[in-house]
């Protein structure tokens, strides 16, 4: 059975459809991508399905329980953990702290035992500390653990994210555009970082422009086009379907794809 | 090794609690101790605004309020119900905090500007309340307040108060700095910077909004009691619109989010216009202006402006 | 039943009064919020610098209209002062900095206000003498009339400002996009200081209006300033239109609170609308549904 199915999605904002029966289904540890052209409704699917946006329209069901329009803090304990496209950090807090927070559903925490500083706290806080910096050397960025997370570079920040969401242990992580405004360098580090978050069981559900990256680790992908699904298969078979080419890739995108293949 | 001390949990603890304890030795009169117990008590009112404003991002300009609730807490419970001032006070607190849950949580699902404007209705609303129900307030004359009695022994004279508020912002402080090293507090400054992502990684932003709401309304609550116990008098102007604004402004001038900064703050707004009592007729147009000059020239505030400047001479 | 008729008229002719007063400051935010998204504190107290203005220079023996007229030019200078000194140079701050910048504004100018005027309750003739006119079984004040014909004349006028003159539609542009306004080569800092200037004159007038019958004092401005910025909200933030209908909404709920229920809570009937409609209607009555973007 598949952990997640979503199935006739859609929403419009003010008269315009931006995501129009969409349905798909992710299994336990696969590398599930959806790409598309600007404005295709692929962030947008993604709220729909995290619990930003209430659907109008459809159903999401995560191990067979329907889910649609939970708030993201209650999906969260089921189990579905995400990034954003432009990046949502807590600015003000040091890249260790950020992770810290992402660890808030494992804390054991009472408001009065917080308030008057009980030894609970300290040990819990000890916990979660440990739990954070392993999540930040993970993503391979301990060196920068006390550093405010305002003053990290985009790429770092975009592995900070991951190392947040990941502290939630989710079974399914959405990932939206990871690699975007990454050198090379980073993103053979999220490349090698999503690989092995699937290989660990984690399903990962993923947004991303970089055609290579995309080709190289998806174990299916979804095209979109103007909030409908294009096309749904193997990467080779999306890439080589005439449809998609035509209708999305373009010229400018057949050169990508053959670069790809390369 | 001053920047780790600078940095360490409690330092600003130890540093209020040796300010509290010099000041006695060194106030030339009764007149200098009271201005100080004022100063504690404000900076406990403006705590609780700086859990609810610098640590989770969500202004309100009805504090005063809260304040109020309080202060006529204390004022009424003996007064109409018998009971004793401090029971009254302590209860008093709790309904504020009661209060504040029922009425926050609608009012803090608004953002920005929305928040602002509703906070500052319900604070007038509660202002023109105190200020109407003459028969249970005094209406706009006030009400005068019984002396507080802990175990027998009367609260009275400056020097007493000075104590009793100094001990009050203490426990205020101390909790403060408590909440903001636990898993709550992370969420609180978390959900400030970013609602959406706190809320993706399982914070339940709106019941931390409320926990932070009533936390600082309880604070207010409290400190309002102290005020008119001190005082021996309450009226409506305690829980106005401009006193909203002045705790805001204590926050803000003194630095959002720092306990230090919200007692630097008290200080600057309660000592001021005592200090230029010669040019009372300015004193409101200096308070506009220096909320404006901080806005624009010192958005961070004195304390955590000048701790960053530290930090950076010393590494 | 003539007589429930006559009273009803009676709390109508003055909910609009005051709810026309209401309206325009409204305006005055929503012009000022819509150009530059501030939310001006400061709006009620332009109502006070010119009905004081006026007031102090028809007590120097200036004739009522020129006194009028320089009332409301004093308050279009403090408009672009306010927003040459305290706004430009916070351009970028956050909704709360910037509201409290504002409020330290007001604050500011009601400091200044009480030292260049004093603290006492003013007053003006009204502007075509005091017999009430009857309608109805009900009366109303001339000065009524000129309040309301005031606000009507007013809110035709910007209408046609912002929709017939290149720079009204400079300002509608920089209100919906203030960088493509930049790049298609509007001066925005002019834009803008041309909405604090209006937004001025607009609530100068509104307080040589109605002066004669509300009185007027240094400190006014704050509950103008709360109850207009309750009708701006009731209407949908930035809506001109909403504005106006919400300071007219308000000013009725208060006089028929006022008269059937009680008049000690009139002052918390626009808190009370505001509550409710952002309760119900976050977006205020002409308000659309925004979706944040994530």
């Amino acid at each position: 059975m598949s952990l997640l199915s979503v199935s006739n999605i859609g929403i419009s904002f003010g008269g315009v459809v931006a995501v129009d029966e969409v349905s798909f289904q992710v299994a336990p540890g696969e590398v599930f991508s959806i790409i598309g052209p600007n404005g295709a409704g692929k962030t947008t699917l993604f709220n729909l399905v995290t619990g930003i946006y209430k659907p109008l329209h459809g159903k999401v069901l995560l191990d067979g329980a329907e889910v649609a329009g939970l708030a993201p803090h209650l999906l969260v304990r089921r189990g579905m953990a995400r990034t954003f496209q432009n990046l949502q950090i807590f600015f003000r807090m040091s890249a260790l702290e950020n992770v810290m927070v992402g660890c808030h559903l494992a804390e054991r925490s009472f408001l009065l035992a917080d308030l008057l500083g009980l030894p609970s706290v300290g040990r819990q806080n000890r916990l979660t500390r440990e739990r954070a910096m392993a999540l930040l050397t993970r993503v391979g960025l301990e060196r920068h653990a006390d550093t405010e997370a305002g003053g990290l570079s985009y790429g770092v920040l975009k592995r900070l994210e991951i190392a947040r969401a990941l502290a939630a242990e989710p079974r399914i992580l959405f990932l939206d555009e990871p690699a975007a405004g990454c050198n090379a360098v980073e993103t053979e580090a999220i490349d090698h970082l999503i690989v092995e978050i699937a290989r660990s069981g984690t399903a990962v559900v993923l947004i991303e422009h970089d055609m290579k990256l995309v080709m190289r680790i998806s174990d299916r992908v979804l095209v979109l086009a103007q909030g409908r699904p294009l096309a749904e298969g193997a990467p080779l078979a999306v890439r080589d379907n005439p449809a998609v080419i035509a209708a999305y890739l373009g010229n400018h995108g057949q050169k990508e794809a053959q670069r790809a293949h390369g | 090794m001053l920047a780790t001390i600078l940095r360490a949990r409690f330092t600003p603890l130890l540093a209020l609690a040796v300010l509290m304890a010099v000041i006695p030795l060194v106030a030339p009169s009764a007149f200098y101790l009271r201005v100080a117990a004022l100063v504690w008590i404000f900076a406990l009112a403006a705590l609780g605004l700086t859990i609810l404003m610098g640590y989770a991002g969500q202004v309100s300009l009805g504090h005063a309020g809260f304040l109020g609730l309080g202060a006529y807490g204390v004022a009424i419970g003996p007064a109409h119900l018998g009971l004793s001032p401090v029971l009254s006070l302590f209860l008093s607190a709790a309904a504020a905090g009661l209060i504040a849950y029922v009425v926050g949580r609608p009012i803090l699902r608004l953002r920005g500007y929305y928040l602002a404007i509703a906070t500052l209705g319900f604070g007038m609303i509660l202002a023109l309340v105190f200020n109407s129900e003459t028969a249970i307030t005094g209406g706009p004359d006030g009400m005068q307040v019984a002396r507080l009695t802990v175990f027998g022994w009367r609260i009275s004279g400056t020097q007493n108060w000075y104590w009793v508020a100094a001990g009050a912002l203490l426990i205020g402080a101390w909790i403060a700095l408590n909440l903001v090293a636990s898993p709550t507090g992370r969420a609180l400054r978390a959900l400030h910077d970013s609602e959406v992502a706190a809320s993706a990684v399982g914070v339940d932003v709106s019941r931390k909004k409320l926990a932070a709401f009533v936390i600082g309304a309880v604070y207010a609550a409290f400190a309002g009691g102290l005020l008119a116990a001190m005082n021996g008098l309450i009226t409506p102007e305690a829980a106005g619109f401009m006193h909203s604004i002045e705790l805001v402004a204590m926050v803000i001038i003194g630095g959002m989010g720092s306990v230090i900064g919200a007692v630097v703050g008290a200080a600057f707004l309660v000592v001021l216009p005592q200090a230029l009592t010669a040019f009372q007729d300015y004193e409101q147009a200096l308070l506009g202006l220096l909320i404006m000059v901080f806005m624009i020239l010192l958005p961070g505030g004195i304390v955590p402006t000048a701790r960053k400047w530290l930090l950076e001479r010393l590494s | 039943m003539a007589e429930v008729m006559a009273e009803f008229l009676q709390l109508a002719f003055s909910g609009l009064t005051v709810g026309a007063v209401y309206a325009l400051v409204a305006l005055g935010f929503t012009l000022i919020y819509n150009a530059s998204d501030v939310i001006n504190f400061a709006q009620g107290d332009f109502v006070m610098i010119g009905g004081m203005g006026t007031v102090f220079l028809t007590a120097a023996g200036i004739a009522l209209p020129l006194a009028a007229l320089i009332a409301i030019i004093g308050t279009v200078i403090v408009g672009l002062l306010l927003h040459r000194f305290a706004i430009q140079p916070a351009r970028g701050a956050s909704p709360v900095a910037l509201i409290m910048i504002t409020i330290g504004a007001s604050i500011f100018i009601k400091g200044v206000a009480q030292v260049v005027f004093d603290k006492q309750f003013h007053s003006l003739p009204a502007f075509s003498g005091d017999t009430p006119i009857a309608i109805g079984g009900a009366t109303i004040l001339p000065q009524s009339l000129w309040v309301v014909g005031g606000a009507l004349v007013l809110v035709v006028a910007l209408y046609m400002f912002l929709e017939h003159t290149l720079l009204g539609k400079a300002v509608l542009a920089t209100a919906a996009n203030r960088l493509a306004a930049r790049l298609v080569g509007i001066n925005v800092t002019i834009v803008l200081a041309l909405a604090f200037g209006v937004s001025a004159a607009i609530g100068a007038v509104a307080g040589v209006l109605v002066t004669p019958i509300t009185l007027t004092r240094y400190d006014l401005g704050t509950l103008f300033a709360l109850k207009g910025f309750a009708a701006a909200m009731v209407g949908g933030m930035g809506n001109p239109m909403g504005a106006v209908v919400g300071g007219l909404l308000i000013g009725l709920m208060e006089a028929f609170g006022a008269g059937y229920i009680s008049s000690t809570y009139k002052d918390a009937v626009a808190f009370i609308a505001i509550l409710v409609v952002l309760f119900f209607m976050p977006r205020g009555l002409f308000g659309g549904r925004s979706v944040e973007r994530v």
